[in-house]
């Protein structure tokens, strides 16, 4: 059963809007879509990041952009005015979910 | 209305107050644009401004200011390039003023300098007593610990001044992308039903907002994303026709790259639903939305971008009094630099428990190459590190509580494992303004548009 790292057919930015961060994930080619759908649910998002999103995950696609957007609630431990973590706006977050790795097959 | 012009060409010229001078410099010398929009406010700078503003009433703007206009203006005045931007932040007024005595100063006389006031909604956002979205509770719970309280205006106030001849707008907490919107409202006469190119004109304006982040900035990742000559990253000029449809690229010979990549990325910075983005001007649909390369640095927008109706309500930022915080970073290096970190908070914790019976909500050490993003704090890093620094924060109620932290982060040099790197000292103890929102009839937010001339 084949894995690859998100790192090799991904990349990602991440950022804030208060408690809640987001990241926006984004092939590098486009057959590699299917599989990111697939494999990157709002679950695998929240389970990876579990100690550090406190609130739910949420997921969009947008196809043409071969992206998927994560929203992740109360993430931020109160916003980038209030938090004592060193990632006052996480945007660390994007990098850290590209050491993901998923299956290639089923 | 006739489009005033058939090609709008518009500069993105920050991301932040303190942003890089010299790509603006280079945007309006070389770019061949119409208009530069600088952003200066996010959501953490807007209270920093209202922070400083306490104790500097008469400023409270964003400082780069002049530095910005001396830079830029000669040159806008003498190609026709109006100037728009947001560094009015918490003292527009101020702003204004500031801007007529550079252009006096620059020989600039006549110039028209417009400012929008109204997005300040203090004293209305207690009078209606509104609930916050954050606690679910009313505003009034705040009590005096509620400072500042700032209304995200849409693009009309601006359009407005540019209406009356504006050569420079400043405003507080007009939206980042309304401001990107603003000029293409004004040159291509759209109506306010033309929800779809008032959404294509905010899509855009969200591009740009973070000026470099659209053109290879905050991208580079090698080997697998490389940008060249980031040292002199240039900042983005949009293209925009009398529908909406526009052309992303950047200044020709300057550093950086724009890609479906670069733009993609930008495009899912800081937001949620793409099927509901929402601005003061317009709720925007950019789920269907896509970028083609045309060129080297041009990038075109495609697909389908859909506009509904404003929002009968605006959102409104709130700074509270929230606290303290106290912060310290201190090093060890060499063999056991990892040991002596661990060593190092497992003392400092112990003495804020059992020796200073600290009240803090919150208490937090990180090591600094180990964990202090999103590791695990007990995970032992696998290769040794040459040097771990130890990060201690707190967040407390009282002033005196968050001084009992930074005391013992202070003490630990003689008193704690050996040799200690300490570096630059950062230590400090700063009072927290928290951010919480709540949103407001748009009819309640009156704005005003007041017009010096230099």
């Amino acid at each position: 059963m084949g894995k690859v790292q998100l790192r090799e057919i991904c990349h990602a930015r991440s950022g804030d809007k208060g408690n809640t961060a987001n990241i926006g994930l984004i092939v590098y080619d486009e057959q590699h879509y299917e599989l990111i759908k697939r494999e990157v649910t709002a679950e695998r998002v929240k389970v990876f990041f579990k100690g550090t999103v406190k609130g739910e995950v949420e997921r969009y696609e947008l196809p043409r952009m071969g992206a998927l957007n994560f929203v992740l609630h109360q993430a931020l431990d109160g916003g980038s005015t209030r938090t004592l973590s060193f990632d006052v706006c996480g945007k660390a977050l994007s990098s850290v979910l590209l050491s993901l790795i998923i299956e290639t097959s089923v | 209305m006739a489009p005033r012009k058939k090609l709008l060409k518009l500069g993105g010229g920050s991301a932040c107050p303190g942003e890089r001078i010299e790509p603006a410099v280079e945007l309006v010398e070389k770019g061949g644009i119409d208009y530069i929009v600088f952003d200066s406010l996010s959501e953490s700078e807007m209270l920093a401004f209202e922070r400083h503003k306490l104790s500097h009433p008469d400023e409270g703007f964003d400082i780069y200011t002049e530095r910005r206009l001396r830079a830029i203006w000669p040159i806008c005045a003498r190609k026709g390039i109006k100037i728009i931007g947001n560094m009015g932040a918490a003292n527009p007024k101020a702003a204004q003023d500031l801007a007529i005595r550079v252009a006096r100063e620059l020989g600039l006389g006549g110039v028209k300098v417009a400012v929008v006031l109204g997005d300040d909604v203090l004293s209305l956002v207690k009078d209606l007593d509104l609930k916050v979205n954050e606690t679910e509770k009313r505003i009034s719970e705040f009590g005096d610990r509620l400072i500042a309280a700032h209304a995200y205006i849409p693009a009309d106030p601006v359009v407005e001044a540019l209406e009356a001849g504006a050569d420079l707008v400043m405003t507080g907490r007009v939206g980042d992308a309304s401001l990107y919107l603003a000029p293409m409202i004004f040159e291509f006469g759209w109506r306010e039903d033309e929800w779809d190119s008032f959404a294509k004109g905010i899509i855009l304006g969200h591009l740009f907002e973070c000026a470099g982040q659209l053109t290879g900035g905050y991208f580079a990742d090698p080997p697998y994303k490389v940008v060249p000559n980031l040292y002199r990253l240039g900042f983005p000029i949009a293209e925009v026709a009398p529908n909406g449809d526009a052309i992303i690229t950047k200044v020709p010979g300057s550093g950086g790259l724009v890609s479906p990549a670069t733009c993609a990325e930008q495009m899912l910075y800081e937001v949620g639903d793409p099927t509901r983005y929402i601005e003061a001007d317009v709720i925007s649909d950019f789920s269907d939305m896509g970028f083609e390369q045309i060129g080297p640095d041009r990038v075109a927008i495609t697909g389908v971008i859909k506009g509904n109706p404003k929002p009968e309500l605006l959102k409104v930022n709130l700074g509270v009094k929230d606290g303290y915080r106290a912060e310290g970073t201190i090093f060890y290096a060499g063999p056991g630099a990892y040991e002596r970190a661990k060593l190092a908070a497992d003392i400092i914790k112990k003495r804020l428990e059992l020796i200073s019976h600290l009240k803090a909500d919150a208490l937090r050490f990180d090591l600094l190459g180990i964990n202090s993003l999103y590791g695990s704090s007990d995970e032992k890093p696998e290769t040794v590190p040459w040097e771990v620094g130890l990060r201690v924060a707190g967040r407390t109620r009282e002033s005196a509580e968050a001084w009992k932290i930074m005391h013992e982060i202070e003490t630990i040099d003689n008193n704690g494992p050996a040799a200690i790197g300490r570096g630059l000292r950062k230590e400090d103890v700063t009072e927290i303004l928290g951010y919480y929102s709540t949103f407001i009839p748009r009819v309640k937010v009156k704005t005003e548009v007041l017009i010096e001339e230099a």
